[in-house]
């Protein structure tokens, strides 16, 4: 008897455990980034708000040297990372990967891609442009800017990825090879590890979810 | 009876590990696999984030290794590439490559001879070792 109940115990787990995975329509993803609150006072009561991190303005020459601002991606949801194009260790995973992302969703334009250069010394827009044709790249749908130093490393904070110039690694530059998902209102969504494979399937998971999202 | 079926599941297991020796490594000795086990994790550490894990390559950026044709060719060559480097355009798989492609100089001739061993016999059709000799003799008239 007691091994019966048992069973069914266990049996209602697997259950409740098979029915928790199917994925729900509502389903969500977090913010992320330091939210400010705010209080604010209306028709005499004190309200909260809560103000999530958003990707500020920002403006780059990309890879046909046209400026290029936030504005391009309003009511869009992208990806973002850091990259250059002489990079010996962690780019051309992350690019390759990124590659399959923007092959997916090529001609779909809900979906952006935006890598930004660290090397602001040598990346061009025509060495930009080169590089993209050769990764294969044939639309506007992928874009790649430079800019100089204080306004790219600072953009990079602001998506939450590392970078720094250093002479003592491979290639001069140090950096996070994060692909940044961001929504339709400049909101941080999901960061993925660019160079591990099971990131980058829980990327294509969640950009999903995200074009989903009302 | 219990000894005829004991001595019957070792020569199924046997057998077994026989058919799966052969299927992974198909026409090639002991020392080529061997050689092709430790280039593996070289290659991995050297060589994959630019050529890919199966030897893809990546658009007209970085060749595929998977080209024979180019392998056997160019077999003298493979050793010079990998510890200077090259420059200049080559073809590789019917698509023309230029970017310059930085070597690896702190490697080793028996590290080349890994390396190179998986490259040519994993991805190229090859089925020999690519020998420390053979390194030394093709590092000697590098350009």
């Amino acid at each position: 008897m007691k091994i019966a109940i048992k069973q069914s115990l266990l049996s209602l787990f697997f259950f409740a455990a098979i029915v928790g995975c199917a994925p729900k329509a509502d389903k969500k993803l977090p913010y992320i980034g330091e939210p400010d609150i705010e209080e604010k006072i209306v028709d005499g009561k004190t309200i909260t708000d809560t103000i999530y991190h958003r990707i500020p303005s920002f403006s780059f020459l990309n890879q046909d040297s046209v400026l290029l601002t936030e504005k391009a991606f309003d009511n869009k949801v992208y990806i973002a990372n850091f990259f250059f194009t002489h990079c010996p260790s962690i780019c051309p995973t992350m690019q390759r990967n990124l590659l399959k992302v923007y092959e997916k969703y090529k001609g779909d334009d809900r979906v952006s891609f935006l890598s930004h250069s660290i090397d602001f010394k040598f990346d061009s827009p025509s060495v930009l442009k080169a590089y993209a044709q050769k990764l294969g790249v044939t639309n506007e749908q992928w874009q790649f800017v430079t800019g100089s130093k204080k306004d790219i490393y600072g953009l990079a904070d602001q998506y939450l990825v590392y970078t720094r110039e250093d002479a003592s690694v491979p290639g001069g530059y140090d950096h996070q090879g994060y692909l940044v998902l961001v929504d339709k209102d400049k909101h941080i969504r999901g960061a993925y590890d660019g160079t591990n494979e099971e990131q980058v399937a829980q990327l294509f998971t969640d950009l999903e979810i995200l074009l989903q999202e009302k | 009876m219990r000894k005829l079926f004991l001595s019957s599941l070792l020569i199924s297991t046997l057998i077994g590990v026989l058919i799966t020796i052969q299927a992974c490594q198909p026409n090639v000795s002991i020392e080529t696999a061997q050689y092709a086990v430790n280039g593996q994790k070289l290659y991995t550490t050297h060589c994959q984030n630019c050529h890919g894990a199966k030897g893809e390559g990546l658009g007209q950026l970085y060749p595929p290794l998977t080209d024979s044709i180019f392998l056997n060719k160019h077999r003298s060559q493979l050793a010079c590439i990998v510890k200077n480097g090259m420059k200049g355009s080559i073809e590789v798989s019917g698509k023309k490559f230029d970017n310059e492609m930085p070597g690896i100089p702190q490697l080793n001739n028996v590290e080349i001879a890994y390396i190179l061993t998986y490259v040519t016999t994993t991805f190229g059709n090859s089925t020999t070792t690519y020998t420390q000799e053979e390194v030394a003799k093709n590092i000697a008239s590098c350009d």
